[in-house]
């Protein structure tokens, strides 16, 4: 009875992606050799250097990002990793995780810019964003191993598509909620769009925006490592080997490795979300030593 | 040469919905602002005025009388559905972007009700910031900007970053930023009615202090009659988009348009706005050379206790009843000798919170006088009274002073020459 009224759409979308690897087979060639050499570049600079200076490196950014409590986790983390030998898995995830941030925060910026100031744009990515979020992560596969064959391309794009949207989001989000006399103010005054953009709407959006990559870091290394599927590289690897042989002891290995690099990405973003403030306070203070300020210093100190 | 007016808003319209310029039209076709509403909303509906270099020109109306949408559209914040600004001479309404931009630096600054500072600058870029919007090097406009906030008392604070100053403190950054943009308009959107009464009191002082010294023209939108009456040169009252009166304080308070601006000043703190000027009335005046006689003859036709006397229209003192008596007794003739020179005189632009002090203080009725010291008028304390009490002072002095004293010392002059050793002692 059903079978009467079946709509072939899962064929359609088929043969739109059959056209697309056609037409446009140069277009993401290239896309395909970009990002392949991104990749590379990343792998070699966390590979290269004997572990202990990589950990030494993240461990000074921790301590940058927030104080010497993160520095010391970021370095035990670590270490772990080093000691269940997971630690080229890790660095390999942590490229092409860092990789996809990069792309998608270079979409994701200038998009939600764009839909914060056009409603139509607006109510075009919405729909879009909503489909990306929530389609079930494995099926970006699916069309990324047709248009990129297999490897680390078809999984970088397939974490980009499904790390973009709340950066997007949250950027849109982020400007619209800038105060609109604020905004006002910059017009009355005389100032161009740009100006207005990057004196006024950017700052104030920036603890909104500073979020939304946070998310992006995020959803990124969780799709990193389903990217393992079509041959990613990394501890995604190693935890679809343990999957697929009911390994418990590799597969526990793996995973606590994804859990600490995740964990030190976070703290770290959102520790220079509230460090950058915490300089310009200290700032204010050495200028001019007023009462709230010298506090603020005092309670740091 | 006539100066060209700062502003000019010429039949300005703003409709906000579906189909504004249908909207206007009907507007303009006699339909009401509730009929019109299937189209759109109307803000403002058929606007116009004048705002002349120097003035402080109030526009006053409750929320949603479309004051706020008004001030926008004077620097292009929103362009309006139907009519034309012009900006010094420039047509604001017509111009591109890029054009707007320049009238803005040029011509236009803002204050705004909530401050509208930038939150992650100190206190001195924030000033700055017209400045360097208008292209202004770093060193120059800080320097510039560090000058205003010394005028509006801020020249210690100006590496704070604004939200580590009180409410008052911010927006006096918001009118340092306006300042130093150095445009001569200034406009005003509620700047004072976010603030608690005490310091807005001490604001609108500043304000008119600084307006004074810099000589800068500003439109000024609130919803306080008592701030419009103490701030506005001119005042256009809006009710419902529409501009229902536009005249000076005393005007509006003396002379309501119709019964709603009546309404509104009802409660206006009267003695804050209305001047010596707005409520004299005629003086009684006698010239020197008429002499005792004279001042006595007019004493008795207008039953009054006092008289002023002049000398070519100007004020030389004041003579009571009392002292023509015993002019009259001693014999002198000369009214100079007897008039008191050193009478409390007010000027005609001097408010009633003054001149209520001077009337406590001063036996007689204050003289109102010109710059050069000539007699315009009088203020009888009962007409201070009627004005500030807001009873129409249609009064005569004279028909509430109960002159029996006096009209007894009167006919006794009359009567007799050695009667008047009674009338000396006579309670005055």
């Amino acid at each position: 009875m059903t079978g009467m009224f079946r709509i072939p759409l899962g064929d359609w979308v088929q043969s739109i992606i059959n056209w697309v690897i056609v037409t446009l087979g140069g277009f993401f060639d290239g896309v395909s050799t970009i990002f392949t050499g991104l990749y590379d570049a990343a792998e070699w600079l966390f590979t290269t250097p004997p572990f202990w200076a990589v950990i030494l490196v993240v461990a000074v950014v921790a301590w940058l990002a927030k104080g010497v409590r993160l520095a010391v986790g970021t370095i035990v983390g670590l270490m772990l990793i080093v000691a269940v030998d997971q630690w080229e898995n890790a660095m390999q995830t942590l490229a092409l995780t860092l990789v996809a941030v990069l792309i998608a925060v270079v979409i994701a910026l200038p998009l939600g810019i764009w839909a914060a100031r056009s409603h139509a744009v607006s109510r075009i990515v919405r729909p879009v964003l909503d489909f990306l979020q929530t389609m079930p992560a494995f099926v970006y596969l699916i069309p990324a191993i047709f248009l990129f064959g297999i490897g680390v391309v078809p999984g970088m794009v397939a974490t980009i598509l499904f790390a973009v949207a709340p950066g997007v989001r949250l950027t849109e989000l982020g400007i619209r909620g800038v105060d609109t006399e604020v905004v006002e103010a910059g017009n009355a005054f005389g100032a161009t769009p740009g100006r207005i953009l990057r004196q006024i709407q950017l700052p104030l959006a920036m603890p909104s925006i500073m979020a939304g990559i946070n998310q992006i870091i995020m959803l990124a290394l969780s799709m990193a490592v389903i990217a393992s599927m079509v041959g990613a590289p990394g501890l995604g690897k190693d935890i679809i080997q343990a999957l697929s042989r009911t390994d418990i002891s590799l597969g526990f290995e793996a995973g606590l490795a994804v859990v600490i690099i995740a964990m030190i990405l976070d703290r770290v973003t959102s520790g220079f979300g509230g460090a950058r403030r915490l300089r310009r306070r200290t700032r204010t203070a050495a200028l001019a030593p007023t009462p709230t300020a010298a506090a603020s210093v005092a309670a740091n100190a | 040469m006539t100066i060209p007016p700062a502003i000019e808003a010429k039949n300005l319209f703003k409709v906000f919905g579906r189909n504004p310029r249908d909207a206007v039209r009907r507007l303009k076709a006699g339909e009401t602002r509730a009929q019109v509403r299937d189209a759109g909303t109307a803000a403002v509906i058929d606007a116009s005025f004048t705002v002349q270099p120097g003035e402080i020109f109030v526009i006053m109306g409750l929320s949603g009388s479309g004051k706020s949408t008004i001030i926008r559209m004077l620097n292009g914040l929103l362009a309006p559905t139907d009519g034309e600004v012009l900006v010094q001479g420039a047509d604001v309404t017509t111009a591109n972007p890029a054009e707007l931009r320049r009238i803005r630096r040029r011509s236009l600054s803002m204050v705004f009700q909530h401050f509208a500072l930038l939150p992650h600058r100190s206190v001195l870029d924030n000033a700055a910031y017209a400045l360097e919007i208008q292209g202004v090097g770093r060193a120059e406009r800080r320097e510039r900007a560090r000058e205003i906030l010394g005028k509006v008392g801020l020249g210690d604070r100006v590496d704070a970053m604004p939200q580590e100053l009180s409410g008052g403190m911010q927006q006096r950054v918001g009118l340092a930023r306006a300042l130093t943009a150095g445009t001569d308009i200034l406009l005003m959107d509620e700047a004072f009615s976010a603030l608690d009464p005490l310091i807005r009191r001490e604001m609108q002082e500043q304000l008119v202090e600084l307006q004074q010294e810099l000589g800068r023209t500003i439109v000024f939108i609130t919803h306080d009659l008592n701030e419009a009456m103490f701030l506005g040169d001119r005042i256009a009252v809006m009710r419902d988009g529409r501009i229902v009166q536009n005249g000076t304080p005393e005007e509006i308070l003396t002379d309501p348009a119709n019964d709603y601006v009546a309404q509104f000043v009802q409660d206006v703190d009267r003695a804050r706005v209305l001047s010596a000027g707005a409520v004299m009335e005629r003086p009684l005046a006698v010239p020197v050379s008429a002499g005792i006689r004279g001042a006595l003859r007019v004493l008795r036709e207008e039953q009054v206790n006092e008289v002023f006397v002049v000398e070519n229209r100007k004020l030389v003192g004041v003579v009571t009843d009392r002292a023509v008596i015993r002019a009259v007794k001693s014999g002198t003739h000369d009214l100079r000798a007897i008039a008191d020179p050193s009478v409390r005189r007010v000027a005609a632009d001097d408010l009633l919170t003054d001149v209520v002090e001077h009337a406590v203080e001063s036996p007689v009725s204050l003289p109102v006088v010109d710059g050069d010291g000539r007699l315009i008028g009088v203020v009888p304390r009962i007409t201070l009274l009627a004005a500030l009490g807001n009873v129409p002072a249609t009064t005569q002095p004279i028909s509430i002073v109960p002159a029996t004293a006096f009209e007894l010392a009167e006919e006794l002059t009359e009567l007799a020459p050695n009667a008047l050793a009674a009338a000396e002692g006579s309670p005055l």
